[in-house]
Formats: structure tokens, sequence, C-alpha cells
């Protein structure tokens, strides 16, 4: 009855080692405003990568470009081993790359279960046709991806709020569901744009246990925008600081929280 | 499956196999697992159950050895009880949350050789204190999820050892050698320790034999006719005798299915799947049901509120009438019905409650309010009173003859005997053999003529039914000598929701008072409705507004003990009301919100001296612990108010008011 969790990526746990993805000096404008200038930094298959600065240091235009939501005039990202000037949202999601967003963005009329499900949406193969139907193979695939997002259900203690609409949650909870909705896709790459946002205490705990089961139970390479600082020295490996679009400093949370820039950029300095 | 006993099924094991061989094809168990219900015939149990038992023995379990038994309600654990005791061992369950120090005293205090948990939360808690357990030489787990990198050397996964003990039974000789193990079993055999939660020193253990077990699944079964398609839903810790007797013996007795919910949060929701027909739960699940359905009515367009109040309305006139068999005239009737349709059926939907025979509630008083509720909307919830000791059942409310503020007759086989200051005892063939491993505390329990003493203190009302009035040693003398009980005052102040907190002092002194904590969701609410503006706690509190409403939910509560003939005494003289909230952070609560009596006394001294002095006014700073840890200090000035007092009367009419 209790099947050991699935080993939703089948990588190998915890291997730290290979860069799963590179960021090439990437530049970003809008117009004549520069949000991100001239950035690289790598992340590490396995590891829990974490992105901070200061309001408006290019944080979130950051993930962004990584999950091909916006477009850098300059610089590369290589995915996988794979060097592109541009990636497209869908490409970057059928290569293995999840995301929740800073402001919950969840259908909130359907219930906790049919969002999650709309996670699996790019493995499922059979055509819109079928689907219809929910007749024969068709409805065996529903069953194998209902199965998936069961055991992400479990995982994430949301059985009680399975058939909810989700607006009606509580914040903690549509975040959670968000978290839940990105696994489903099994992605290998997951990016999470300030999870614990707006949460209490209690509901901090249970993120960061969530984000850290994931990272160890499936082997998932997480990238997480994160204000919270306690939050993100405890959890993460390394930690690139942006501020004002450009990479300060760069490396694991001992280091990063010793750096003189760190600590100016944060409490500022007289000019 | 190899056949149980020629004679009498006296043992749990007997039983079950008794039920697979009669009835081997009915739906024993079922747990929702994964968003699907898994369900298990009586066969497969008495086989699970088997081949468990085997791979018991063969990892060393031995006759007379204790097995604790910690996590929620799961059929595994359920089968753990039932395969330890196939061997002669005893089953120890332990409430799954209670934490490592409380469990280390309990599995070292039984000796437990084996530990059967759920998961690995529970696996970490009792490795955290293994260096205390000496006995403990095996650990079984049901689910694996983040166990597969521990040291598996002592630590068992409870499907392995039953594919391990199935294995073995291949084997025809083994079969047989193995089933004679089980008949070795008799009814008088030590069948279960049940650890009392303890709120007062260590806890103790209750021996029950598996004769005591099925005498009281046999009252409880007899009581209320049930039968194999009969469904509960196991959700209350199973380390408590009435999760041990419902979920347990009466399931096994019976033969009725037992469901296990999919975690504590979805119990409301499978219990509706499942449409229970016996349910039992504290007071409390019954008020947040309650309290959920109120706060949605109020989002519900005006036509559907309309329509519940009206009908709730006529419910509250008719609906209990209507369930306990009284005349009610015809338009009431139909009125009632018509609600039925509307408002009722799909509230009860919404509670699963829609196919229940009968509901229990004990534990703790229940509210009369929320009991008429629930009774008015046609589910016929009843109180019991019972304990650990009594192996669950001392009284239980007949059909018909149901009232919110007793418990009941006696149930059958119970004798109970009422001493002369005041405490209940009883006596029947369920109660249980002794404290384990303390003769000293079984000694003072029982009486030379085998009737144990419940600590509590209560009396027969009119009707041959039992009041509980307060535990027995609570339960004081005014100066005069009457009876003082106060947590009877202090429930009764309660039940008002104006009231959130009631204390009452009168030990020793010439009448009873009581300091009052109102509610501020409750006050607030009807201060906003009135008009009454006030800035903050402290300021409603003292309002005079306020204190006139207090002042009548006391004059209801003196009237209403008037018409008790042994608590007319008890009557309270004056009463104020409390400037800050009773909180736990401040000691003046336990953490399960129980009022610690001597300590406010001493805390509000001043208050206590005001309301015995007859001043109309007292200065009190007490110092208090915001939720960040600070500290600070609290002045205010408190005003005390008389009460009016009755003469007893026994007819129940209250005579002209003597003013106070």
């Amino acid at each position: 009855m209790n099947a050991e969790p699935i080993n939703v990526t089948g990588t190998p746990l915890r291997d730290k080692g290979e860069v799963l993805l590179s960021v090439e000096n990437i530049s970003l404008r809008f117009g004549g405003v520069k949000a991100i200038t001239d950035v690289s930094f790598d992340i590490r298959k396995g590891e829990i990568r974490a992105i901070i600065g200061p309001n408006g240091a290019g944080k979130t235009s950051m993930l962004n470009c990584i999950n091909g939501f916006y477009q850098p005039q300059e610089g590369q990202i290589v995915f996988k081993g794979e060097r592109r000037a541009k990636m497209r949202p869908h490409r970057a999601a059928a290569g293995g790359i999840a995301r929740t967003f800073q402001n919950v963005a969840l259908f909130k009329g359907m219930s906790t279960l049919d969002n999650i499900m709309t996670g699996r949406t790019l493995k499922m193969k059979k055509g819109f046709f079928w689907q219809a139907l929910r007749h024969g193979p068709a409805m065996q695939e529903e069953i194998e991806h209902r199965r998936v997002v069961e055991d992400i259900i479990d995982f994430l203690q949301i059985e009680h709020i399975r058939k909810l609409p989700v607006g009606k949650l509580p914040y903690g909870l549509q975040k959670r569901v968000e978290l839940g909705r990105a696994l489903a896709m099994e992605p290998e790459l997951l990016l999470l744009d300030e999870p614990m946002a707006g949460m209490n205490l209690e509901e901090k705990e249970d993120m960061c246990r969530f984000i850290l089961d994931v990272n160890n139970q499936f082997g998932t390479t997480i990238a997480l925008i994160e204000h919270d600082m306690g939050v993100v020295m405890d959890l993460s490996d390394r930690v690139v600081v942006l501020e004002y679009g450009r990479k300060i400093a760069d490396g694991t949370p001992e280091e990063v929280k010793a750096d003189q820039r760190v600590i100016d950029a944060y409490l500022g300095v007289a000019h | 499956m190899a056949s149980g006993t020629a004679g009498e099924a006296d043992t749990f094991p007997k039983l079950l196999l008794r039920n697979a061989r009669e009835r081997a094809s009915r739906v024993a168990f079922r747990h929702k697992d994964l968003g699907i219900w898994q369900s298990w015939n009586w066969a497969e149990v008495a086989t699970h159950v088997r081949d468990f038992a085997k791979g018991l023995q063969d990892l060393g379990l031995k006759r007379g050895e204790k097995v604790a038994i910690v996590g929620y309600n799961r059929p595994r654990l359920y089968w753990s009880m039932c395969a330890a005791q196939w061997l002669g061992a005893v089953p120890v369950p332990v409430y799954a949350d209670s934490v490592a120090e409380e469990m280390a005293y309990v599995l070292d205090h039984a000796e437990a050789v084996f530990a059967v948990v759920q998961d690995q939360e529970q696996v970490d808690k009792i490795l955290s204190i293994a260096e205390r357990l000496p006995h403990l030489r095996h650990m079984l787990y049901d689910e694996p999820r983040g166990l597969r990198d521990y040291d598996h050397a002592k630590l068992h996964a409870i499907e392995a050892v039953m594919q391990a003990g199935h294995r073995a039974l291949k084997d025809p000789q083994a079969e047989a050698a193995f089933a004679r193990e089980m008949e070795q079993g008799k009814g008088s055999d030590l069948g279960i320790i049940l650890y009392t939660s303890g709120t007062t020193g260590r806890p103790k253990g209750v021996m029950l034999s598996h004769y005591n077990v099925i005498v009281a699944a046999e009252i409880g079964c007899g009581f209320d006719g049930l039968t194999e398609s009969d469904e509960v839903i196991a959700y209350l810790p199973i380390a408590w005798v009435g999760d041990h007797v419902f979920s347990y013996a009466q399931a096994m007795l019976a033969g009725f299915c037992v469901n296990c919910p999919e975690s504590p949060d979805t119990v409301i929701d499978d219990r509706r799947e499942v449409g229970t027909t016996y349910a039992f739960a504290p007071p409390r699940v019954f008020e947040n049901m309650l309290t959920i359905t109120m706060v949605r009515m109020e989002d519900a367009g005006a036509l559907k509120r309309k329509m519940f109040h009206y009908f709730l309305g006529v419910a509250k006139q008719y609906g209990e009438k209507i369930l306990n068999g009284e005349s009610v005239p015809l338009k009431g009737r139909l009125l009632y019905k018509l609600g039925d349709m509307l408002v009722y059926g799909p509230l009860r939907n919404r509670f699963g409650l829609t196919n229940i025979k009968v509901g229990y509630t004990a534990g703790e008083a229940i509210g009369p309010e929320l009991f008429r509720f629930y009774r008015s909307i046609g589910v016929n919830l009843k109180q019991l009173y019972g304990q650990t000791e009594a192996g669950v059942y001392i009284t239980m409310q007949p059909n018909g003859e149901i009232k919110a503020d007793t418990v009941g007759k006696p149930a059958p086989l119970v004798e109970i005997r009422i001493d002369e200051s005041g405490e209940v005892l009883y006596r029947s063939p369920s109660i249980f053999g002794g404290y384990y491993k303390d003769p000293e505390k079984t000694a003072e329990t029982m009486t030379a003529d085998g009737y144990v003493r419940s600590g509590d203190a209560g009396f027969f009302d009119e009707g041959g039914h039992l009041k509980i009035i307060d535990r027995a040693k609570d339960v004081g003398k005014l100066a005069s000598g009457e009876l003082f009980p106060p947590k009877y005052l202090e429930n009764k102040l309660k039940f008002y929701p104006n009231i959130k907190e009631a204390v009452a002092f009168g030990q020793g002194r010439d009448y009873a008072t009581v300091a009052i904590n109102i509610d501020l969701t409750a006050v607030g609410n009807w201060a906003e409705r009135n008009n009454v503006v006030y800035a903050s706690y402290q300021e409603l509190a003292g309002h005079d507004l306020v204190y006139d409403m207090i002042a009548k939910h006391v004059d209801e509560v003196n009237r209403s003990l008037a018409a008790e003939p042994m608590m007319g005494g008890a009557q309270i003289k004056r009463f104020l009301i409390l400037h800050k909230e009773l909180d736990a952070d401040d000691g003046e609560l336990t953490r399960t919100q129980k009022v610690r009596r001597g300590f406010i006394a001493e805390r509000y001294a001043p208050l206590v001296a005001a309301l015995y002095d007859g001043s109309e006014i007292a200065d009190i700073s007490t110092e208090v612990t915001f939720e960040d840890g600070r500290k600070g200090v609290i002045s205010a000035r408190v005003k005390v108010r008389d009460a009016k007092t009755y003469p007893v009367t026994v007819e129940g009419a209250p005579a002209a008011a003597k003013a106070a």
C-alpha cells in the first residue's frame, strides 16, 4: 500500500558535480532599463542554489530568463549541455524546468487535485479526442497520471484539501499546491520564486522541510529566490548575490555571509 | 486457513478465525491510501494476522512478552495487536503523539521487547530513547518512506515480516503447530495493557484480560444492537480504551468493518464516503463540525440562510421530541419532514452522519445546546460514562431516555454504588485485573468486595440517571458542610457562549463565588450589535452592560442549582469578571486548557479577598507573559457583584427569590 515515493527524476541522488545549467554573460534590458548586466553562474546537478539580493536586484528577471519567459539581449544559457541564446517557455518545460511564482498562479476555481493534474499536461500522450472520450487507453493514461499526482498529494500532506477549490485555501496551502503542480512535471530543475513569502513561521518550517525532501528524495535540483536569510543560509548549498542587476558574490552561505559587498548591499553604505 | 477452536471463541485470535469461517468474504478493514479505499475481508485479515504472528515468533517473540504499538489508526497496527495475542504476547498501544519522555516511561515500564510503529517519525522517536529501553529487541514499521537508508539489523518492515511468516507456514506441519500455539490462549489470559493518559502523576498500565474486553464489547454490541453490517471509522488514539473496544473488540465480536481514514485531517470527508453507522467522538469534534457549518452558512445566499435558520428553529422545537418518541402536533411533524428534506438530511450528509444508528460522546461534559442541536436534526447522539479500568462502560443512555446533563443509567452487568463522600464505585465482569507492576495503586483503587473507585463524584437523579459532578478529590465542602463542586459550577457557566472560562472558589468558605472570563468573540459580537463601544478586552470585561449580561447567566445557573437537592448549597453568591484572559503561558491554565484553581487563587488573591469581604471594587496588578516571551504588568480595577440565590426546591420550580 505504501509504495516508496517514486523517484521522480530517475537521477542519482545528491550527485553534485556535473553542471546542469549555466548562465553565461547574460544581459537583459527593458528599453533603457538594465535589469541584468553581464551575469554568469552555474547550477550543479542535485544542489540547492539560492539567488538573493535586495529589491529590484533582478532575481525574478533571472529566473524568467532561465525558463525562457524573457529573452536576454546578450549572453547564453547552457542547459544539459545544450547551448542556446533563446530559451522558450514550452521548451524549458518540456526539457525539465518547472517553476512556481512569487504571486501564486493557480487556477483558483479548480480543485487541488485538478491543479496538480495540470502539471501532467506535457506528459499526456493521447490526443484531445481520446481524452475527451475518457475511454480505453486515454482512461488508462489518466489513471497512471492520477497515481503520480496522488503520490505528490501524499508527499505534501494535502490529502484533506484534495477536492477543495484552491481559491478557498489559506495562502500557505496554496503555495504548497503550487509546489505540487511543479513537482507533477517531474522536473530536473525546479525554480522557486520566493516560496516562503508571506508565510508564518510554522508554514515556513513546513515548506523548508518539503524543499529539502524534494531535493533529497527525488534528487531534484532547485534554484530558489528567497528573502528570509535564515532560510537561505540553512537550505542552500551555494548562493549567488545580485545587486542592481550585477553579480556581487557567489559561493557557500558562509562565504557569502562574510563578503563585505554583500553586507554593504543589504545594510547600505554611506556614499 | 487452519480452523479455530472447536469450543467457544474466548480470545481475539479465536474470534478472528471464527469471523474468517463464518463471514469470510465480508469486508473487515478498509484504509484510504493515495486517495483509494483499500479493503481486506475477514479471510484475508486472518491470513495476514497469522503470517504476521509467525513472523513475530520467528523474530523471537514469546508468550507473556509485551509489544508496544505506536501510531495512528492503521489496519496493520490493529493486526499487530491480534498477532501478538495469537502468540500469547501482550500488546501495549501507546499514544502516538506522546513526547519521547512519556513514551520512554511507558515502553520501559511495560518492558516492551518489540515495538510496532507507523512511520519514520515514530522510529526516530524510539531510536532517540533507545538507550533507556534495555528490553527492546526489534522494531517494525508500517510505512517505509524515508527509512530506506536506516540500519535494518533490528528494524523490519511489517510487510517483510508477514511475508517471512507466510513462507514459514507453507510447511503443513509448521502450520498445524502454529494453530495449536494460538489455541493455547485462554479467555482469562492477559489480553492487553492500556496505559491511562495520566493527568495525575505517572501513567498506569491497566491490565485487561481477553474476557474483560470481550464482555465490554458484548455490553456495547448488545446495548445498541450492533451487527456485522455496521461500519465504524477508527480515528481516535489506539491507546485509548474507547478505540480499543469500539474499533477492535466490537468489530471482532460483531464482525463489522473498521475504516481507517487517510489522515487525521480527512476524517469528516472519509466518514462521509464510508457512511458510518456507529460513531464516537469527544464533544470538541461535534463542536468543530457545527462551527464550520455556521461559519459557511454565513457565506451562503440569503434564501438558503433564511431557510437554514427557519428550519433549525423548527428542529429545536420538535426534533428532539420526535426522536424521543414523544407526541408532537401534526403541523410540527409535517414541518419537520419538510425540514428534513431541505436542511437536516443534507446537513447529516455533510457531517457524514446519514447512516448513523447511534453516536456517542464522552470524555468531557458536552454543552446541552450542542447536544440538543445534533439530536434535533435527527442524529441519535448519546452520552456514556466510562473508564479504562472498567473496560470502558459504566453508564449509558438508553434510547428514549436521553438527557443532556446526565450520563445515563448503569450499563448492563454493571453495578454502581455511591459512597458517603459522593464517590462513584462500580463493579462488573469487565473491570480490570489491576495495574501492571503496581499492586499498591491497585489496592487503593479496588475495594475488598471487588468495586473500583472511579475517582469521580456523582449522584443519581430521581430517574435513576447518574450525574457526574467532578473528580472526587476536587469536590470540596463549604464551611457549612454543604457540597462544593467547583468544576460542576464552572461547566454550567461555560456552556454559555459568552463565558469562556470560569473559576469557582468556596472550599472551606461561607459561600461559593466565581471569577469569569468573557469570550471575546461572542461578547465582542454582542457589543457590536448593541453599540457598546470598547477599546480593549479590559474595558469590555469591565463594562456595566456586560456585567448585567453575565449576571443573568449566573442567575440562571443558581436557579438550576437550586433545583438539585445536593447542589443547592453551592449557589453563587458573588462574582466578578476578570480583566485579562486566563492563559497557559501565564500558568493559569494547563496546556490542555484546564483551569489551575489553586494557582489562580494565589495570583489573584486581592480579587478573591474582595469576593468574600463584601467590597464592591478591588485593585489588582498581575505580571503577564507576552507571546514573544517578554513580560509586562497589567493593572486593573475590577468590580464585584452580588448574585441572587434561591431556596433549594426539589421540584425544580424556583420559589420567590431571596434577595442577596
